[in-house]
């Protein structure tokens, strides 16, 4: 076992008299691939939101690479190595794929203060944000304005944008929000081929994608983790089976 | 290679413009229509001013209702320096745009933290700020503003019309120029992502804040060059300069022009211009008229002027899904 990568330490966060984090205490390990399942309305992107930077907890820490990053802004974090995709598509509708991928390239390849060269003039900006989109499956539509995309390619975009600041740790909420089972399909051998290359922290609805894809995986309940562990463990937990997985996998 | 946040101006039709500009003077003199010349530094000046806030309007999406502040706290420092016998165009032309980026610094400072219609109530009451701020300046002249006798001393003799154009000319060009190069440059691309979307570009590592300050800062040096001159070209500083109208009036010009394309802030500041003069001469009602056809540009035009020429800079104006 390696150490961890990233720790929460009893988050909390509160919405008025509701918790939508309660004291909660995750690892997500080094190389894993760790899935965070619950029902609707369970914290998860709410918990998503606080990893990530857009919300701050009400108490807690959240230590990445030993570090506590719990008051670092969105931003930084993304430099030490943990960008997110979002569930609701949030890429750059009126400009081109491959603006997209370029602009995500250029946040971390050296200051963005240079006012006097042509960006598009960078090929090694360029070349890398190309070479992204061949890997998400969108070389072909580089000159294509990405709000035009299918919503399927959106989703691809939507990775590949949180992939272009080459995380060490990669938060996908809900990468498959949205798709058909046959447009899941096509984001699947992405999702795969990174949850081999990175550590990955993944919240998910589908059931299929997460049994097949994570190391291990953590139960949301009300804002609490209810069990962790790996994905055969997680369906044969009594307590996870009554909370929350029903019949649907005991079928 | 498409990208929609690359901005291309084609070298034929920039030199053709420009042969014509600078052609304008003489050919303006041969007809006998010196009037003009004088006219035509006062295009050239709004034109810069309103490209100052297409900066940060059309590319940056930063809705400043309060431009008209360092506009107007330009046209101060010269006629303040020059009240002080200061008249080198030297000192008070920087000093000018100094005074700009200061106080845009400082004023964006507060409102960059704030969005959407918040930030365009707090630019508003800054700028309202800064307009009571010189209108209570009695020493320098107060609600009458401030009257200079002669212009700025430089190495050429600027009391000629026909120089002073030239000299509005030229530097226009070069802030143009430059802009250009900085719109297409790391930094427009990054200032072009905020606009279309602040969120992910937090998420993807930009700190956000700090580009759109320099840019505020850069449109309000640029905003306060534009006023500096305009002091000069007027033989005074006035605190109307610095009122919500002026910045309502560049907005405007922005719109009509075309909010995002690299020309809307020229396009719009000659086209306001040109038909507040034309209508004038023929009727005493002519902001009637001027309402009238400007609601009809932005009726059938609703990109602006440019749009209907230029290559549509997505985003800026464009439907958002």
């Amino acid at each position: 076992m390696t150490a961890p990568l990233l720790e929460l330490r009893g988050l909390v966060r509160r919405y008025g008299g509701i918790l939508a984090t309660d004291h909660l205490d995750l690892t997500v390990i080094e190389g894993e691939t760790h899935a965070i399942i619950g029902p609707n309305g369970a914290g998860k992107t709410t918990l998503i939101q606080q990893i990530s930077g857009g919300l701050s907890p009400d108490e807690g820490n959240i230590i990445f690479q030993g570090k506590d990053i719990t008051h670092l802004p969105m931003n930084q974090r993304v430099h030490r190595g943990l960008a997110r995709s979002y569930q609701i598509t949030n890429i750059f509708r009126q400009c081109t794929v491959l603006d997209n991928l370029a602009l995500a390239v250029q946040a971390r390849s050296g200051s963005s203060m240079r006012f006097w060269r042509p960006a598009m003039s960078e090929s090694r900006v360029i070349d890398e944000a190309r070479a992204l989109a061949d890997k998400i499956g969108l070389g072909g539509r580089l000159d294509t304005l990405s709000g035009n995309l299918a919503h399927g390619e959106q989703r691809l975009l939507e990775v590949g944008l949180a992939l272009a600041t080459r995380p060490r740790l990669l938060l996908l909420d809900e990468p498959m929000a949205g798709m058909g089972p046959k447009e899941s399909r096509s984001l699947m051998p992405l999702v795969q081929s990174l949850s081999e290359e990175l550590s990955v922290l993944l919240v998910e609805h589908d059931m299929e994608t997460v049994f097949q894809l994570a190391d291990r995986i953590s139960v949301l309940v009300s804002g609490r983790v209810i069990a962790t562990g790996t994905p055969d463990e997680i369906r044969h937990n009594a307590e996870v089976r009554k909370a929350y997985l029903g019949d649907e996998v005991s079928a | 290679m498409h990208s929609t946040l690359h901005h291309r101006l084609s070298g034929p039709w920039m030199a053709v413009l420009l042969v014509l500009l600078f052609a304008f003077p003489p050919v303006a003199t041969f007809f006998g229509q010196d009037f003009y010349i004088s006219f035509g530094s006062r295009l050239i000046i709004f034109a810069l001013v309103a490209s100052s806030l297409n900066l940060i309007l059309g590319f940056g999406g930063m809705v400043s209702l309060g431009h008209a502040a360092y506009f107007g706290a330009g046209a101060y420092v010269v006629a303040i320096l020059m009240y002080h016998d200061i008249a080198s165009a030297w000192i008070s032309w920087p000093a000018a745009v100094l005074l700009g980026a200061a106080l845009a610094f400082l004023i964006g400072l507060v409102c960059l933290r704030t969005r959407g219609v918040y930030f365009i109530m707090i630019t508003l009451a800054f700028a309202q700020m800064t307009y009571y701020i010189f209108v209570s300046l009695r020493s320098y002249g107060g609600d009458d503003g401030l009257a200079i006798t002669r212009r700025s001393s430089f190495v050429l003799d600027l009391a000629s019309d026909t120089v002073f154009y030239y000299v509005c000319l030229v530097l226009t060009v070069l802030v143009l120029f430059f802009m250009h190069r900085l719109i297409n440059a790391r930094f427009g691309r990054v200032l072009q992502g905020i606009r279309e979307n602040e969120t992910r570009m937090l998420a993807i590592g930009y700190p956000v804040f700090r580009y759109k300050l320099v840019a505020f800062v850069i449109a309000g040096a640029i905003a306060a060059l534009g006023g500096a001159l305009f002091a000069n070209q007027n033989y005074m500083a006035s605190p109307s300069q610095l009122h919500w109208m002026q910045s309502g009036t560049l907005m405007v010009m922005v719109l009509v022009g075309g909010l995002g394309y690299f020309f809307g802030g020229v396009i719009g500041a000659v086209t306001l211009l040109l038909l507040e003069e034309i209508l004038m001469a023929y009727t005493t009602h002519w902001a009637f008229y001027l309402g009238f056809i400007l609601l009809a540009i932005v009726l059938f035009l609703p990109n602006g002027l440019a749009s209907l020429t230029l290559r549509r800079t997505e985003g800026a104006t464009g439907v958002r899904s």
